[in-house]
């Protein structure tokens, strides 16, 4: 469970974000939405703690992230950025292996049991047969997976995405969603992704925060939110819904709103 | 938490003793630390015996095994032969050892903490510094209170100086970034290097100026048993010593601050107390022995290559490879034109100019 309240940043003195407040619970998938610049990634760094809000709090199962030891943080958030570390020197054993070192001290090495967690991480994320490649070596999508897997390796009970599903295939992007909510449902993982595809976000995400100037213009289920009336005018673009399949799917016109209702 | 779910659905790698396939590396690892045990220990006693009076492997053996052991107890040698090799050329041996492996471990570091394969330990302004500092201690005899060790003392205080100058001017708001270090480090070096070229000028004196220059170039013939011997010796291997034990560390840090925030690494304090430790490494070396370039620049990689990317390994094997390339580059640098004696920054920048052409080609390969 995180709960953000009243956070707030800015680079500069352009205000991003201004008293956003939000809540994730155990076995949810909350995503956060919103345009380009409307603080996605920038929020959810002050929910991991990378940037920290001037007001407000952010808690962790109760406890304030900021009084939280570095490595206790990370026993706790496990956390896919988007820094590539294409330039990284590491096999992909070795990149997935570094998710156990917040759970290592200084003087320990990894043993036996650290190594089978890893493996099954690559095993579920699907990429056993990379690890010995050079991490620097791989397709986006091969990254993202193995980034993934360290992730899981840190066998933390929160877990923070951002942007997971850029430069993958249409395939892989609906795996590594997948495999997100089912971890979330399956474990009660405390689940918050970045994502800008609205389509995806209508299927993977139990819950929704929408952002845009500045703050969350909506919050809520799925349903609530992903809908025409409440996107249109975030976006600037014509939005209309439809349910195949028993799903919801946004379809979007590039024409404008008055069009569109008249 | 998340393990139980995550088990694979076949059984395949779960039981396996090895399931990641990390023995290949390990093994590796082992050999080419094994190996250059090895070749240190032969470079030791090869560069000892090798010089104007050339002394048998075996012959170094007994003389070092007598005076650290003290067998053999009665000398079958002469007594010069003692002094050449207990007194001159040993103690120039290990400070060659020494200054070439924190010279590697530093270019280690600083490559992962500004994530740039062309940093060097010299990025920090130390070596500009240091040069200023004995510039004016060679010139106008400045900290002469302290004796015969006035040289060292002035080098170091300068390299420290350039240090602090170039972290204050790189912090920002208890931050430094990568490239307000490297901006930063060449100001200063610019700055210092003027200030140096003008006690040059000041002084007047060719002689002078003459020992600044060849200072400058590096070389190892101070070398005795004594206190900055054994400072050198100190600072080095617990330098070695406390960034192996760093290693996970640098690796988060080496790909990005923000993974090494997400694994539980506090970036900018973790860069801030390794810088310190580069900087006194560093400022030791330097006042030691010169400023002996691209040791620090090209080992890193070589280590890399050998090794892969793990700090923990990364760091003991550049520290045997700068301590046996360096012993070679001091034996030629004293052979090759004996009686004379050739500045051993020349020879490490003949050898090492190459290297990094090759680099720089690669580099704009790979990204272009």
């Amino acid at each position: 469970m995180i709960e953000a309240e009243q956070l707030s940043w800015s680079y500069g003195r352009a205000p991003v974000l201004d008293a956003v407040s939000l809540a994730a619970p155990h076995g949810r998938v909350l995503g956060l939405v919103g345009p380009n610049g409307s603080g996605k990634t920038t929020l959810l760094r002050l929910l991991h703690g990378a940037l920290t809000s001037p007001t407000g709090t952010v808690t962790v199962d109760g406890d304030e992230l900021r009084a939280l030891a570095p490595r206790e943080a990370a026993r706790r958030l496990a956390v896919v950025v988007q820094e590539a570390g294409g330039e990284s020197a590491l096999t992909v054993a070795e990149m997935v292996l570094l998710g156990r070192g917040p759970h290592l001290s200084t003087f320990r090495r990894t043993r036996p049991e650290d190594h089978a967690i890893a493996a099954r991480a690559l095993a579920t994320v699907g990429a056993t047969h990379l690890a010995g490649r050079s991490f620097a070596g791989l397709s986006g999508g091969e990254r993202q997976r193995v980034l993934i897997a360290r992730a899981l390796t840190q066998q933390a009970t929160h877990l923070l995405l951002d942007e997971p599903t850029n430069h993958l295939d249409i395939r892989y992007q609906h795996e590594v969603l997948g495999l997100v909510a089912e971890l979330a449902h399956d474990l009660h993982t405390t689940t918050v992704v970045v994502l800008h595809d609205l389509n995806l976000a209508a299927r993977y995400c139990d819950d929704v925060v929408l952002l845009g100037g500045g703050g969350v213009v909506a919050s809520g289920a799925v349903e609530d939110v992903l809908a025409p009336e409440v996107l249109e005018p975030v976006y600037g673009i014509g939005v209309e819904r439809v349910e195949a399949g028993g799903r919801l799917h946004l379809l979007f016109h590039p024409r404008p709103r008055e069009d569109l209702r008249a | 938490m998340l393990d139980t779910a995550t088990a694979p659905r076949s059984s395949e790698g779960e039981d396996a003793v090895d399931p990641l396939g990390l023995d290949a590396g390990r093994r590796r690892a082992t050999a080419w630390t094994l190996g250059l045990l090895a070749a240190l220990v032969a470079t030791v006693v090869a560069g000892v015996g090798v010089g104007a009076v050339p002394v048998p492997a075996g012959t170094v053996a007994r003389v070092v095994g007598h005076h650290l052991l003290g067998w053999p107890g009665e000398p079958t040698w002469s007594a010069p032969v003692d002094a050449i090799v207990w007194q001159v050329r040993l103690p120039r041996v290990l400070l060659g050892a020494l200054v070439g492996a924190g010279l590697a471990v530093c270019g280690v570091a600083l490559q992962a903490m500004v994530r740039n394969v062309l940093a060097d330990p010299y990025l920090l302004g130390v070596n500009s510094g240091a040069s200023s500092g004995a510039a004016a201690a060679i010139l106008f005899g400045v900290g002469a209170g302290f004796a015969e060790h006035a040289l060292q003392v002035m080098a170091f205080l300068g390299a420290l100086a350039a240090s602090l100058l170039v972290f204050l001017v790189a912090r920002s708001a208890g931050r430094v970034t990568s490239v307000r270090l490297l901006l930063a480090g060449v100001a200063v070096g610019y700055a210092l290097y003027a200030l140096t070229s003008f006690l040059i000028f000041a002084s007047g004196s060719a002689e002078g100026a003459r020992s600044v220059m060849f200072w400058l170039l590096g070389s190892l013939a101070l070398a005795q048993w004594d206190t900055p011997l054994a400072v050198v010796a100190v600072v080095v291997l617990g330098t070695v010593a406390l960034l192996t034990l760093w290693g996970r560390r640098l690796d988060t840090l080496a790909i990005g601050d923000e993974t090494a925030h997400t694994l539980g690494v506090r970036p900018e304090r973790f860069r801030l107390q390794a810088l310190v430790v580069v900087a006194l490494c560093v400022g030791v070396v330097v006042a030691a022995s010169g400023s002996i370039g691209f040791v620090g620049l090209v080992v890193p990689h070589l280590a890399r290559r050998a090794v892969g990317g793990r700090h923990v390994r990364v760091v003991v094997v550049a520290a045997l490879m700068g301590a046996v390339l360096l012993v070679w580059a001091d034996v030629l640098a004293r052979t090759l034109f004996a009686p004379q004696e050739l500045p051993i920054g020349i020879i490490t920048s003949l050898v090492g100019a190459p290297f990094l052409l090759v680099l720089i080609r690669r580099l704009h390969a790979t990204t272009a």
